[in-house]
């Protein structure tokens, strides 16, 4: 078993795996945060109740991020021994700093969060809060100046054949970082607004088919409430609206940023690996023109069959170069200057191993990043799309009655995981055959590049990484299955089941027991 | 900057006592919670004994992790290679701990309580013994040639240190725990574990001493000796607490007893992070396996910025949650029930 396949797939499942729960506490984090916020601010019960009901829903996907980012953190090590090494003078600090300054910061302010409910005073744990999700945004800074250090190495010098870092201050501010990042929060922010709208959307439905809430002959809401069923009164009609209208409109928002900083994206990634664009617009010869379709074997390596269905004569040179006239080298020129820079073969050293003097492929596979990066867009746009007809929709201060509507709502929630998951797939995989890509940009350090050849660890059997692997998916698959089972039942429980006193009045602490008053703990595992 | 290195190597064992000081109480309580009560109530005292800060804990480990990488790049890679398969359940553990605890409270079955329950501590028991195995192996050495890669199969690291080293963070995590509830619990929680740690202590903390002399028969001088020392005055200290019931005090004297003991340990093999047991040739020191200066120059600067900021405000967590916590504090449970009509 060729260990190298192995880890690599182990590390795309356990990294993407990793990605389905970041972007959603990224990105509802600011949103609860806000919530508060506001609750603190005017008193209304309104926002009270949404701080709790999404915030415990924040916190039953927080842990599985936790969970499955320990293993981002050991496996470099781990299965990637020898990029380890190579890199470990640059890589390691980005990470150790995520770790002082954000995680530190995350993990022990939303502990007091948690916990601190009735405990803290009120704006002090409003605080606690925002410190919390500022540091899971610190984190996904760190994180992404390590990846993007990947894409683009900078502030480094060629020692004795390993890099060796000379100017943190051009890692930290690496443009492929600054733009990166900045798309990676607004793609995130989609997400979480996506959830509000989703989740917000099935519980006025609810209310809807229970009779709660009717609409009157031109369609304005008449709310109604229910006396019978734990939080369904007027207030809760209220919650919802506001949620979906905020998270419409945030919805709509993230993917105008990421529309934005994508484009600067392109056109970085033009200029930084543009093998990677190449093959994400399946641009065989130089040209200028956009593909929206394209057939045939967009997956072979050398180009042969490649057929343009629609094009669209100049928009390529748009994207990378904002007009429409320059060409844009293709495939087939790309590949013989990477020859002629990098070698044809792999290199005859020893950590290479048998794969020394093996021919090196430089396209990616390019069914994946043309789809990749199709898939990414296109989600996107789908979700930004249901996020305005939502606004427009629940004008009139609720949803329409059909249930098919409602799982469209529902649904909609999985498009931009899909297109966050599309697009990293794309960067990653469009990167290879490099580990760590050379920089080509003009007073760049091109001596600097790894082939994912030479990354994986030597020591180690490809046994060994088969049974790492099926473990993680195991264990991933059953966290994963787990997850979604509490989120649907939460959501089915509506605000009750995030504030049980709803349900359950009499829990509240007698004030005359001593013993008792403002000792309970408001929340407690 | 000759200094750099060895400054790094005091601050990656800080990173890594910090992480058992704390961690260690945590994983603890939940080995506990596999034997020692079947009391709904008092299972859950105990959970929320750690509720608010066991994630900061973890963070140490993450932390320890991180630092090595960038301090240490080779010392990084050939220990976490050469024991891919322990790490490997380490994180798995580490995984059903982290998971188990946020999730039991959110069922309502007692199925579902007792299938976390020992997730939990089967989980804690894994992270403990695995982050034990690792730290003593990589201070008695691995088989590990000129590059640093291992020589031999996945499972060449299962010596009688490797399982010495895992039973001794265990024992000192299920003392140092014992320890922790007799401080922040009331009620049968505490009295239990008190009557625990007078009774177990000796035995769970032997192996913890048996490394630190086995590292000190090795390498010791008489600086490491000295901690030594000093270390069994803290854990004789902490036993005859623990027997007054001074229970403040018995927490105290463990954790100065682990730091010094760790202390000696770290101090006993310094300049060495990883020994080969091949050839002394090829051991990874801290000379040979750490980053540049410049690197470990900006990393000095973030941790001098970063490390005190985070004691002080982990430090106001613990003061926060000071209080201890009896069964009457918890709130009831309640099934979440759909909040409609139709059921
Ligand atoms: C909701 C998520 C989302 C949406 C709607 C989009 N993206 Fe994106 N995209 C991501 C989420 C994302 C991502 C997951 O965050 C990636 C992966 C790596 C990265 O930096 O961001 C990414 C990568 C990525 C890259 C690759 C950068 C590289 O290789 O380093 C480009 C060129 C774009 N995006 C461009 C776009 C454009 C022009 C979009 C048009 C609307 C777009 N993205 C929508
Ligand atoms: C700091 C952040 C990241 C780093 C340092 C990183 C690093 C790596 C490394 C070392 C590999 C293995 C070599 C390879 O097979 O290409 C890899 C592959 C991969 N990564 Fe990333 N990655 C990061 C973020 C992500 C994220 C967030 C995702 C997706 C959610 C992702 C998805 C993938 C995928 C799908 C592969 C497999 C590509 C392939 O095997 O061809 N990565 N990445
Ligand atoms: C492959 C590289 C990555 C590594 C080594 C890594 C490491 C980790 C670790 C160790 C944790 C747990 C922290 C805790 O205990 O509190 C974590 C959680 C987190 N990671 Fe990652 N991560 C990676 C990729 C990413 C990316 C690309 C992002 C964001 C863009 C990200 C954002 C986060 C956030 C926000 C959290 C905290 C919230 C949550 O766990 O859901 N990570 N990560």
């Amino acid at each position: 078993m060729d260990p190298l396949d192995i880890a690599r797939w182990q590390f795309g499942i356990t990294t993407v795996y990793h990605f389905v729960m970041v972007p959603l506490t990224l990105g509802l984090g600011p949103m609860v945060a806000i919530m508060q916020t506001m609750w603190v601010r005017t008193g209304n019960e309104r926002y009270l109740r949404m701080t709790k009901f999404w915030g415990k829903l924040y916190l039953i996907n927080f842990i599985v991020g936790v969970a499955t980012g320990l293993v981002q953190e050991f496996q470099f090590g781990m299965a990637w021994s020898e990029y380890a090494r190579f890199v470990g003078d640059v890589f390691g600090a980005p990470l150790a700093m995520e770790g002082l300054l954000a995680f530190f910061f995350e993990s022990t302010f939303l502990g007091l969060w948690i916990f601190g409910w009735n405990r803290l005073p009120k704006k002090l744990h409003l605080a606690t809060l925002w410190i919390a999700v500022l540091g899971s945004i610190v984190s996904a800074f760190f994180i992404i100046v390590a990846n993007s250090w990947m894409q683009h190495p900078v502030g480094v010098e060629l020692v004795d054949g390993r890099p060796v870092l000379t100017d943190i201050w051009a890692v930290l501010t690496n443009n492929t970082a600054l733009t990166a990042y900045s798309h990676t929060i607004m793609g995130a922010l989609a997400v979480g607004a996506g959830f509000l709208v989703g989740i917000s959307w099935y519980q006025l439905w609810q209310r809807r088919r229970d009779g709660i809430d009717t609409v009157d002959a031109r369609g304005r809401v008449i709310v109604g409430e229910n006396a019978a069923i734990p939080g369904r009164d007027r207030i809760d009609h209220s919650v919802w609206i506001r949620s979906l209208r905020i998270g419409a409109v945030v919805a709509i928002i993230g993917f105008g940023g990421v529309a934005l900083t994508g484009d600067l994206q392109a056109k970085l990634m033009f200029e930084q690996q543009p093998l990677k664009m190449a093959a994400a617009e399946a641009a065989c010869a130089d040209g200028t023109s956009f593909s929206v379709l394209s057939i045939g074997n967009v997956g072979s390596s050398d180009c042969t069959d490649v057929v343009g269905v629609i094009e669209i004569p100049g928009l390529l040179s748009f994207l990378a170069h904002g007009d429409f006239t320059t060409e844009i080298k293709g495939v087939n020129t790309l590949i013989p200057e990477y020859q002629a820079k990098y070698g044809t073969t792999i290199p005859d050293d020893a950590i290479y191993g048998d794969r020394a003097g093996q021919a090196i492929n430089y396209l990616p596979v390019m069914e994946v990043t043309y789809w990749g990066f199709r898939l990414m867009i296109g989600f996107g746009i789908l979700a930004a799309a249901f996020a305005a007809l939502a606004l427009w929709l629940t004008r009139k201060g609720t949803v329409p009655r059909p249930k098919f509507m409602m799982v469209t709502a529902l649904l909609s929630m999985a498009a931009p995981f899909g297109a966050n998951i599309a697009g990293w797939v794309f960067t990653e995989m469009g990167r290879q055959p490099f580990v760590v890509a050379p920089n080509p940009t003009p007073g760049g350090v091109d001596g600097v590049y790894m082939f994912t050849a030479a990354a994986v660890s030597p020591g180690v059997t490809g046994e060994e990484i088969v049974f790492s692997l099926i473990a993680f998916a195991l264990v991933y698959g059953v966290m994963l299955a787990l997850e979604l089972r509490l989120l649907v039942r939460y959501v089915r429980g509506g605000v009750a089941s995030a504030m049980p006193e709803l349900a359950h009045p009499t829990d509240t602490p007698d004030d005359t027991d001593p013993d008792k008053r403002d000792d309970v703990l408001a929340f407690a595992y | 900057m000759d200094f750099l290195p060895t400054l790094w190597f005091v601050a990656i064992a800080a990173l890594w006592i910090g992480y058992l000081l704390l961690e260690g109480f945590d994983l603890g309580v939940g080995m506990l919670l596999l034997t020692s009560t079947r009391d709904e109530k008092q299972r859950r005292l105990m959970l929320n004994s750690i509720g608010p800060v066991w994630d900061g804990n973890e963070v140490w480990l993450i932390t320890a992790g991180a630092a090595t990488f960038a301090a240490f790049p080779l010392w990084y890679a050939s220990l976490f290679s050469t024991l891919y398969v322990p790490l490997t359940l380490v994180l798995i553990g580490l995984i059903l701990r982290a998971v188990a605890i946020e999730y039991r409270g959110k069922g309502i079955s007692d199925a579902w309580r007792r299938m976390w329950d020992r997730a939990l501590g089967i989980g804690s028991f894994i992270a403990a013994f695995g982050v034990g195995a690792a730290l003593t192996l990589t201070t008695t050495g691995l088989p590990i040639d000129a590059n640093g890669d291992r020589v031999g199969g996945p499972f060449v690291w299962l010596t009688p240190y490797a399982v010495l080293g895992g039973l001794a963070v265990v024992g000192f995590c299920l003392a140092h725990a014992s320890a922790f509830l007799g401080l922040k619990t009331l009620g049968e929680v505490r009295e239990r574990s008190g009557r625990f740690l007078v009774r177990w202590a000796p035995v769970a903390l032997l192996p913890l001493v048996a490394w630190v002399l086995v590292i000190q028969f090795r390498s010791g001088t008489i600086i490491t000796w000295a901690l030594v020392a000093l270390a069994v005055v803290a854990v004789v200290f902490a036993w005859l607490s623990a027997r007054a019931g001074r229970e403040g005090r018995a927490f105290l004297g463990l954790s100065i007893f682990l730091v010094l003991g760790a202390a000696s340990i770290f101090a006993a093999v310094y300049p060495v992070v990883l020994p080969s047991t091949l050839d002394h040739a090829f051991d990874l020191t801290i000379d040979n396996a750490a980053s540049g200066s410049y690197t470990l120059g900006v990393m000095s600067v973030v941790t001098a910025i970063g490390l005190p900021l985070v004691l002080l405000y982990q430090g106001w967590t613990y003061w926060v949650f000071r209080q201890r916590l009896g069964v009457h504090h918890l709130p009831d449970t309640h099934a979440v029930e759909p909040a409609t009509a139709r059921r």
